[in-house]
């Protein structure tokens, strides 16, 4: 297929679909969001599916992002022969618990009957999505060494590019199909943030570092000391 | 100060008859739907016994409500950032089979069973995967002491007796047990609120009632462990953890929550209490045999001129003082003490309180008979379940406030008694009186609300009038083309 099709215009359609459909499940229909856990179902695999998958992942998606926002601070981490060779051992073990996390949650679901009963059709896509990005990756990782290095020139010059909406898939167009298929499967991945329940991922809430122990709300216009307030729900009251 | 209003409740224990009215009345109005069919907003409990889910009050396990650090509380299960990073894996929620596997028949097979030798039978399905089951455990399991050799023997509070007063308890001519009903106790300093990561779950201003916000909940699951009470459900359908409302919709309506609606012993009391919210944390934080004081302490005189212009200042309206100033939960628990909070010692200032049970205390065998006028303070081998089983249920293991009750309790049947069938020495029943720190008059009064009180007396709590709150009083340009005053899509699962 055309590179300029898949590399540049997939990724935008993909973002901008996931902003659209983002915003508008936030506004149309906050209940579903959710992370639908179904640990109250199952317990203990569970342990060993779930943390595995995100002490893997969510630094390795921290790290892609990283060296794609600020790359000069990346280059100089890579600079250093041992803090590469660090950071490349880091990447692959941490992909590697990321791949057994998701194996053994996919497994999970298809064996406990009571996770079975709670899988809609968009969880089995996303699983196996996930499951194919992050085998690709740490197949990566494994076969084209030094990936932090290598990702540096290429793919994070071609993202930048699409940010900067001067879009140029040239550093990418000579990777290997593996590489390739990976960066499209990404973009798939962040076109189905909306549609399903990886929208939880946005809703980490980091406020509870901070946030007060109670919370109090106000239904009545009348309180006295909040008359300029809105109307119904949402007065806030700072807790003892 | 800073004066709040809290609905709360008065449970006579005394009057609980264990029928499960109660349960099954919130449970046709409110978890009658997929993904809430294991809950029971409002249970009943035979005690002794290790409830639902199994062992609740074993915070060892489970790791709810707070506890004591220095001059502190902090929650049992995290701090802010150990709540962060446990939010993949909640290493202390409890398993579905804690609770149970909800269950249906096949009923269809009855009918529509092929001719055949045997009678059809109706085989028991999961209401989870509605594949065929095996029920193992129910909501009620030990109901009336079944199965007592290991649910009764496995309650936590018999930790407080000794080993000799455990066996007699289960010697078969000693066996005890009364009812508990249980629902949310809209804490003054809840444990399920501060561990939400989210800060999805709130306490209302007007009274009290503390709500999961259904748009904000994100399946954290963290308010589950951090309720002791284990009073927060997650629903497994929809991805929300759900709780008991204090049915504030029919309240809103002046009508009482079903649960007391139907209550067949008529045990339930439902009032307001004016509290100083300025001292909850202060309170929360008292060493244990102070910790039923402490709440009494933070419970403000509703007929105190000063706490009254406090209040109106802070926003309690007006219907809510007068409601305050009759309330029923007032009298029994501040005026009368004889009211005292369920496991206080959680710390999370629970606001339903119990009157403690007379008659498994006061029972005693004495030459192989029965006699219901034993002495509850007298010799533990005749006295069947001991006071300081109460005292671990109902006082932080504080004895004291339940030797009042208790002492009080028995002057106003004593004082019945002379009025009824007037075989009670007068002076007897006068030492009585003030070895209760009570008089007739008084004893009168607990005597009439407990037994005589109508409806509207054990039922005090103004409608909350939310037209009022909400299309009355605000700019009606300002909701012009909005609808609806609350949460109103279909329960279903999200995306
Ligand atoms: S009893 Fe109710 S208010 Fe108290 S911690 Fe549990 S759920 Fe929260
Ligand atoms: S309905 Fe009343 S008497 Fe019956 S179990 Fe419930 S609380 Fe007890």
């Amino acid at each position: 297929m055309d590179d300029s099709i898949l590399f540049v215009m997939f990724p935008y359609c993909a973002v901008i679909l996931a902003v659209i459909g983002g915003v508008y499940r936030y506004y149309a229909d906050r209940f579903s969001y959710s992370s639908l856990s179904s640990q109250l179902l199952e317990n203990r695999t569970l342990f060993w599916g779930a943390i595995p998958w995100h002490y893997g992942i969510v630094p390795v998606l921290l790290a892609h992002l990283a060296a794609l926002i600020v790359p000069g601070w990346w280059g100089v981490l890579l600079g250093d022969p041992i803090r590469l060779a660090v950071l490349e051992l880091a990447g692959m073990s941490l992909g590697f618990m990321a791949l057994a996390g998701i194996v053994i949650l996919i497994a999970r679901r298809l064996l406990h009957p009571r996770v079975r009963a709670v899988t809609s059709v968009m969880d089995w896509l996303l699983t196996a999505l996930l499951l194919l990005q992050v085998s690709l990756g740490v197949h990566i990782a494994f076969t084209y060494r030094w990936g932090s290095l290598w990702y540096h020139h290429t793919a994070v010059p071609w993202l930048r590019s699409l940010a900067t909406l001067l879009p140029d898939a040239a550093p990418i167009v000579h990777l290997p199909a593996a590489v390739r298929a990976h960066m499209v499967i990404g973009f798939v991945i962040i076109l189905l943030f909306p549609f399903t329940r990886l929208a939880h991922v946005f809703s980490f809430p980091l406020r509870y570092l901070w946030r007060p122990w109670q919370i109090v709300l106000w239904n009545r216009r009348f309180h006295p000391r909040r008359q300029k307030g809105r109307a119904g729900n949402g007065n806030h009251e700072p807790a003892p | 100060m800073k004066v709040r209003a809290q609905t709360s409740m008065v449970f006579h224990l005394d009057k609980c008859i264990g029928c499960h009215t109660c349960s099954i009345a919130c449970k046709n109005i409110w978890t009658d739907r997929p993904g809430c069919d294991y809950m029971w907003w409002n249970n009943v409990e035979t005690k002794p016994g290790t409830g639902y889910p199994t062992l609740w009050e074993d915070q060892e396990k489970y790791r709810g409500g707070w506890e004591l650090r220095g001059e502190r509380v902090r929650l049992r299960l995290h701090g802010r950032a150990k709540g962060l990073a446990n939010i993949f894996y909640n290493p202390f929620l409890p398993s579905l089979d804690e609770y149970y596997e909800p269950w249906s028949y096949r009923y269809d097979d009855l009918t529509n069973a092929p001719p055949g030798k045997d009678q059809p039978v109706a085989r028991p399905v999961s209401m989870i995967t509605g594949g065929e089951t095996k029920i193992e455990a129910g909501p009620n399991w030990d109901d009336d002491l079944g199965g007592s050799g290991i649910y009764a023997a496995g309650d936590v509070n018999l930790a407080a007796l000794t080993e000799g007063e455990r066996q007699q308890l289960f010697s078969l001519e000693r066996l005890v047990f009364f009812h508990l009903p249980r629902i949310c106790n809209h804490c003054l300093n809840p444990g399920c609120a501060a561990a939400c990561p989210t800060g999805a779950i709130y306490k209302r201003g007007e009274d009290g009632i503390v709500l999961v916000s259904q748009e904000k909940c994100r399946a954290w699951r963290m308010c589950v462990s951090g309720c002791p009470y284990k009073k927060v459900y997650y629903n497994w359908g929809t991805g929300k953890s759900e709780k008991c409302i204090l049915c504030y919709p029919r309240q809103e309506t002046g009508q009482a929550p079903a649960c007391f609606h139907s209550c067949v012993g008529r045990i339930r009391y439902l009032g307001i209490l004016l509290y100083d919210a300025d001292r909850i944390r202060e309170m929360a934080a008292r060493p244990d045999h102070e910790l039923v004081e402490a709440q009494l302490r933070l419970i403000l005189d509703p007929s105190n001129r000063e706490v009254l212009a406090k209040a109106r200042e802070d926003g309690v309206h007006e219907a809510i003082l007068e409601a305050a100033r009759r309330s029923p939960v007032y009298r029994f628990v501040k005026e009368w003490r004889l009211a005292l909070p369920l496991h206080p010692g959680f710390r999370t200032l629970p606001m339903l309180f119990y009157v403690p049970p007379l008659l498994p205390v006061v029972a005693t065998v004495e030459r192989d008979k029965y006699d219901l006028d034993g002495d509850p303070f007298g010799d533990p081998a005749t006295g069947r379940l001991p006071i300081r089983y109460f005292a671990a249920l109902l006082a932080a293991g504080n004895e004291e406030p339940v030797k009042a009750a208790y002492r009080k309790l028995l002057a106003v049947r004593l004082h019945r008694r002379s009025e009824t069938v007037g075989d009670v020495a007068p002076e007897v029943l006068e030492r009585a009186l003030a070895t209760a720190g009570s008089c007739m008059g008084e004893a009168e009064d607990i005597y009439r609300l407990t037994t005589l009180a109508g409806f509207r007396e054990r039922h005090v709590v103004p409608p909350f009038m939310r037209e009022m709150a909400i299309e009355a009083a605000a700019d009606p340009q300002k909701r012009k083309g909005e609808t609806g005053t609350g949460f109103s899509r279909p329960p279903k699962r999200g995306w």
